[in-house]
């Protein structure tokens, strides 16, 4: 790659935010302030659901309104196994992605006969459906959730430890984001980013969009089980608040305020948002009112959220994606 | 290569509207096959039910020796049976190279591929060149979509379908709001295209109809009115009366 490309605004930014992510456990270590370790772990686990929902929401052009639902089987994946004394990491990982896969076929079969408002509204109905029922589920805590006592241990990793955490969120992270960089131009992410234009004249050469929504979605579905049971680590509690539709809201905010179809934006947007959340709840209870201001201000500044944004800085090049043609892998 | 296509008593309603009535269209392997008539005749609603995109209320449709009635859009595709739209729909935030690599994927292979990058599909892309330097679009295969003008944006549509190696092309007005060269490039690119492919071309320009046509079907109202040669066509009393008017053809 071009050194010119990567000295573009967007290419940049997103470079210097994960250099800043990987800092953060050496400044907390230096700062004696391990609490800085578990609150941007959390940013990070958000910007892993953010940018699992962003292969569907940004690429796929489907306003799924459900993905809460993802994030909270993959942290009761972790709970009900905890419950029976279970701390095998590859267990409370392989239950989270089976429901996830078991769920998200079943719920996507359903939801994607449908696009626009249809689609959101199903997948709203199909989270809060998930949500009823762990709150009415007493052997595991119900209303009340419950506190995970086995965290998951993969060997001698226990990602009960907020570093071993921290660390394993960010490469995986970091693994999704080039992931959904090559996704983007990949046979599968033409297929979902031209049927998100026009799925008619995607099926019209040939390709039944049906199905590549439906493997779009479970994918996106499975991501999201695993920044679910980073989350029941992080926090050592299982919750069916994970599953209410806000937090599904919340993963559509931070998509679309850090660019939606981006490959950078779900991971800007979500920093941008849980920082501000986290500023502005210094200063006042009403944190919600200067969240709502920022995300009305980037509205306003037009499409594209941050990435766009900055991508607006600079000029745009004349060739917007070399071509290999000759030479290139066959 | 090429198949026919046949429809048996084709229906269409839209409520009290007939829109397509009892259309037995045969069109040979090989032909091009031109469809003319007046504007609401059902040119395009017939169009739409041979490639899928509307379902049929009765009638069959069987594309060569297969009975394609209720197959959906992508199967039909996938058989060689493809089509371009009167109203140009190509992907705009795709290049003109992705949009026609597109597409000679979409009937050839499956599109479950999540790391490599379309383009680098070699033999697809050259397939896809070769496409587009049919309809004269390659020094422009790196420009967005949407950077074309209108006339490019028509040959792309084709381009796209001619990268699918279809057995049967339907065009819906190639042609449509083309300049007068644009218009006699398409012609002659069609007229090189004979025989290679089944073609069946609804188009309101007449020069080029009567040019191309092997056969021709005047569709009034949404009946077959008649089908015939170009000659049969100019010298029926009827067609010239209701449609063709008293121009020279």
């Amino acid at each position: 790659m071009p050194i010119s490309r990567l000295l573009q605004p967007v290419p940049l930014v997103g470079g210097l935010v994960f250099l800043g992510l990987a800092l953060v456990p050496v400044i907390a270590g230096l700062l004696g302030e391990p609490y800085y370790l578990s609150l941007v772990g959390r940013f990070l686990v958000y910007a892993i659901a953010a940018s699992a929902l962003n292969l569907i929401l940004g690429y796929g052009g489907l306003v799924s309104l459900g993905h809460a639902l993802f994030m909270g089987l993959g942290v009761y994946g972790v709970a009900i196994a905890s419950h029976y004394g279970l701390d095998s990491g590859l267990l409370h990982l392989a239950l989270g992605l089976a429901a996830c896969a078991l769920i998200g076929l079943l719920t996507g079969a359903v939801s994607l006969r449908t696009t626009g408002i249809g689609f959101i509204m199903i997948t709203l109905a199909f989270s809060q459906m998930g949500y009823y029922l762990f709150v009415s589920l007493r052997a595991y805590g119900g209303d009340d959730g419950m506190p995970i006592v086995y965290t998951s241990r993969f060997g001698g990793l226990d990602l009960g430890n907020p570093a071993s955490l921290y660390w394993v969120a960010f490469v995986l992270l970091v693994a999704l984001t080039c992931w959904s960089a090559r996704l983007r131009t990949s046979p599968f992410g033409m297929v979902l980013r031209g049927a998100a234009r026009n799925a008619q004249r995607v099926e019209a050469l040939g390709l039944p969009v049906f199905r590549y929504r439906l493997v779009g979605y479970v994918l996106s579905a499975m991501i999201c089980g695993v920044a679910g049971l980073l989350l029941a680590n992080l926090s050592a509690y299982a919750s069916p608040s994970t599953l209410v539709w806000n937090v599904s809201g919340e993963l559509i905010v931070m998509v679309v305020l850090g660019g939606m179809g981006t490959v950078f934006g779900p991971v800007l947007g979500a920093v941008l948002f849980l920082s501000l959340e986290e500023l502005l709840k210094a200063y006042t209870d009403h944190w919600m009112a200067g969240l709502g201001l920022a995300i009305t201000l980037m509205a306003l500044l037009g499409h594209g959220g941050l990435v766009g944004l900055l991508s607006r800085l600079r000029p745009r090049p004349a060739a917007p994606v070399p071509v290999q043609m000759e030479g290139g892998q066959p | 290569m090429s198949a026919g296509l046949r429809t048996e008593g084709l229906v269409k309603r839209y409520g009290a509207l007939t829109v397509t009535d009892q259309v037995s269209l045969d069109i040979r392997p090989g032909e091009l096959h031109a469809i003319i008539g007046p504007n609401g005749a059902g040119k395009t609603t017939l169009v739409n039910q041979l490639s899928g995109e509307l379902r049929a209320d009765a009638g069959r449709i069987y594309f060569g020796e297969l009975e394609v009635t209720t197959s959906p859009v992508h199967a039909r595709a996938r058989g060689g049976l493809l089509r371009t739209y009167q109203i140009t729909s190509v992907f705009d935030a795709f290049s003109v190279r992705e949009n026609v690599v597109l597409a000679a994927l979409g009937v050839r292979e499956h599109a479950f591929r999540f790391w490599r990058p379309m383009l680098s599909r070699r033999r697809l892309v050259e397939q896809a060149d070769a496409a587009m330097d049919l309809v004269g679009l390659l020094p422009r295969a790196e420009a967005p979509a949407a950077d074309l003008a209108y006339g490019e944006r028509r040959q792309l549509e084709l381009a796209m379908a001619l990268a699918a190696e279809p057995r049967v092309l339907l065009l819906d007005e190639p042609m449509a709001g083309m300049s007068a060269a644009e218009s006699a490039a398409i012609t002659r690119l069609l007229a090189s295209l004979k025989g290679r492919y089944t073609i069946l071309l609804i188009e309101h320009d007449m020069q080029a109809v009567f040019a191309l046509a092997d056969r021709i079907s005047v569709l009034v109202y949404g009946q077959l009115m008649l089908t015939g040669t170009p000659e049969e066509i100019r010298n029926n009393p009827e067609v010239r009366s209701t449609y063709l008017g008293e121009e020279e053809f």
